[in-house]
């Protein structure tokens, strides 16, 4: 699905990602992990053409991604859900959607109610809100609309930046449910995440970024169990 | 069979990538947590983020058994000891033995490598598994041990040696599966025909058999005497022990675990990679290795590596059997012997001359070693008595160090060859 090597990006003379090389097959949640300031928000933001790499290659599906556009890259199928959710706060949740759907519609152009439909079905939630503004709604709620945004695109690979950034606990165990029945429905989730434990747990396999280089990778449950993760990033040593 | 499919199977050129990923992130992690790599790297100016391609790993100097010894015993750890798990040691004492740690996740991965190699063999959780391999500081036993667990099958921690035993528990225990030297298997297999044993009443079916050299003649023996499918299996401590690489059932070159490892195979003398598929020196890079990771470990084993790919599915390049050692290196029962350290001991004990020889022999189907030794003159005008404890005293000292019997004869002053240059201390009759 996606496959990168040797990436180096940044901003200005500042490199932030320092030739780093990951892949995620198709099928799998694969997670980054790391603290504030790593890198990681600058990864998906490459991936995503927003940021240009100054060297590496990016992969998609086989084909080649560093000097796409992101526009170009969404309609390839590549979306992000950025962090902080960034909806339309003005616009209703439905327009919100449709707006994600945007790439579809251009592509094909028949509407786009029946994929309107498959989002509602996963978020049930904002079927009710349909006609709420997108302003208006709960944090928990926003980060829903911002995922079923990113899939009104179809995409084949989705990603996720801190998707439990500044929600209740209880939100945050409801939204990683939605993230594993995304994958058990057949897509592709790269997922980064400051809240380790979380994403390992839903994760197959995960990546441990500091300071722009990988450090660790490897199984989730392999990463569950080192100490440098746990001492890192668990902020506790679990005992096995 | 396939213990993991998606690994073992997986394209080279996914392959490729995964051993990329795994390599960076080691280099970054021995250039910090590994002192001697660091300083290597550094004195060399060597970036340990600077690496693109596989191909750059040769820019790094070689890792030598020498390098282990000199950071004997935890200088080359990666990992706080209160994260290692476990600790194994190569043969060899006197200073000579190296220190190998691993951490849970470490052991995880090795047993999940040495079950690939028995479900690829053919073992599954219905097996019986009789592992007559050494337990102890020897990976040997441990190695198979949690890897024939991994695969759901019945261990039989039997250790080594009892050959009597080995044989009423083979029967009793109705064991499968056997694992041990090839040497030893041949062993059972004589001693039960004079015990009048009919193999067919037995229900063995597999062996694996590893730790010494073999032939393809010994595996027909083995086969032809136990009606067994043999397969071959590769390891060395300092890399991970047994599992670093296996046959499939098509007994033709052993897959190497190249999601765990990066194989090279170099001329011992230029040190420079030698022509695809030509006969060299393997030297392997661990890419999952948490607490005991090595760099380009030079394993003075020489085999050939055969890239074309096998029938069974594995992508996983082939390795043959090892057909050689670049060093002085003897393999007796399975147990990794130097002539360095019978000198070093002899060197030792009083009465006895700096001359000596060392004769290895195969008698029936277990290695002999016998050592001949210049005695001072004096001793031979004393009484036999003197003698005696002095053939036992060196016996022992050589057994407790060595940890493998050997035969000690006295000879009088002189009578060994000399030798201008190289001595060649060791004479091994033994034929494979």
């Amino acid at each position: 699905m996606l496959k990168i090597k040797n990436l180096e990006a940044g901003y200005g003379k500042l490199r932030v990602l320092k030739r780093i090389s990951m892949h995620v097959d198709t099928g799998e949640i694969v997670t980054i992990i790391g603290a504030n300031g790593a890198g990681k928000t600058t990864l998906l933001y490459t991936i995503a053409g927003i940021i240009k790499a100054s060297a590496g290659d990016i992969q998609l599906l086989g084909n080649p991604i560093n000097q796409t556009k992101p526009e170009k890259i969404v309609a390839a199928g590549c979306s992000l859900v950025p962090e902080g959710r960034q909806v339309f706060s003005t616009l209703t949740v439905r327009q919100n959607l449709i707006l994600g759907g945007y790439v579809q519609y251009k592509k094909n152009k028949v509407n786009t109610d029946a994929e309107l439909q498959h989002i509602y079905d996963i978020f049930p939630v904002m079927q009710q809100r349909e006609n709420q503004l997108a302003g208006t709604l709960s944090g928990g709620e926003q980060q829903m609309l911002a995922m079923g945004r990113a899939l009104m695109a179809k995409p084949k690979l989705i990603m996720l930046d801190e998707p439990s950034t500044g929600l209740a606990p209880l939100i945050v165990k409801n939204i990683f449910e939605i993230i594993g029945k995304l994958r058990n429905a057949g897509n592709t989730v790269l997922l980064i995440e400051q809240n380790a434990k979380a994403a390992l747990a839903i994760a197959d396999r995960g990546y441990v970024l500091e300071t722009g280089k990988f450090i660790l990778q490897g199984p989730s449950e392999d990463l569950l169990v080192n100490r440098d993760v746990q001492r890192a990033y668990l902020g506790r040593e679990v005992a096995v | 069979m396939y213990w993991d499919k998606a690994k073992e199977c997986m394209p080279r050129a996914d392959l490729e990538q995964l051993q990329l990923e795994r390599l960076q992130s080691t280099l970054y992690r021995v250039a910090t947590h590994v002192p001697f790599y660091r300083k290597q790297f550094k004195e060399l100016a060597i970036d340990p983020d600077g690496f693109r391609s596989l191909e750059e790993l040769r820019k790094l100097p070689f890792t030598t058994k020498d390098d282990l010894r000199n950071n004997y015993p935890y200088g080359l750890f990666a990992v706080p000891l209160r994260d290692v798990v476990r600790l194994h040691a190569s043969s060899g004492t006197t200073g000579m033995a190296t220190v190998v740690g691993y951490t849970r996740n470490d052991l995880k991965n090795w047993s999940d490598m040495v079950a690939r190699i028995l479900t690829a063999t053919g073992v599954d959780a219905d097996d019986v598994v009789q592992i007559a391999f050494g337990y102890g500081l020897f990976t040997g036993g441990f190695g198979l041990h949690y890897g024939a667990e991994r695969v759901g099958a019945s261990v039989i921690p039997i250790s080594s040696g009892n050959t009597k035993r080995q044989i009423q528990i083979l029967q009793d225990f109705k064991t499968t599966t056997l694992v041990c030297t090839p040497s030893y298997a041949l062993l059972l297999a004589d001693t039960m025909n004079a015990m009048d044993i009919n193999i067919n009443s037995l229900q063995l079916k597999y062996g694996l058999f590893g730790g010494e050299p073999w032939s393809e003649e010994m595996r027909r023996e083995i086969k032809n005497k136990l009606g067994i499918i043999a397969t071959d299996n590769y390891g060395l401590s300092e890399v991970m022990g047994p599992g670093v690489a296996g046959e499939c059932s098509y007994c033709d070159g052993l897959h190497i675990n190249e999601d765990h490892f990066i194989v090279e195979v170099i001329n011992p003398e230029t040190l420079a990679p030698v022509a695809p598929g030509e006969l060299g020196e393997l030297v392997f890079t661990t890419i999952t290795k948490e607490a005991f990771p090595v760099i380009r470990y030079r394993t003075r084993d020489l085999a050939r590596l055969m890239p074309e790919p096998c029938p069974c599915g594995r992508t996983f390049h082939r390795m043959t059997r090892v057909i050689g050692r670049t060093d002085d290196m003897l393999i007796i029962k399975g147990v990794n012997v130097y002539p360095m350290q019978i000198e070093s001991i002899l060197f030792d004990i009083e009465g006895t001359e700096p001359h000596y020889q060392i004769i290895v022999e195969r008698e029936g189907r277990l290695d002999k070693v016998t050592v001949l030794v210049e005695v001072v003159e004096s001793i031979f005008f004393d009484q036999m008595k003197k003698q005696r404890q002095l053939v036992e005293h060196i016996k022992k000292r050589l057994a407790t160090e060595l940890g493998i019997g050997v035969d000690v004869k006295l000879v009088e002053e002189k009578t060994l060859e000399r030798f201008e240059g190289k001595a060649k201390r060791v004479i091994d009759k033994r034929k494979l």
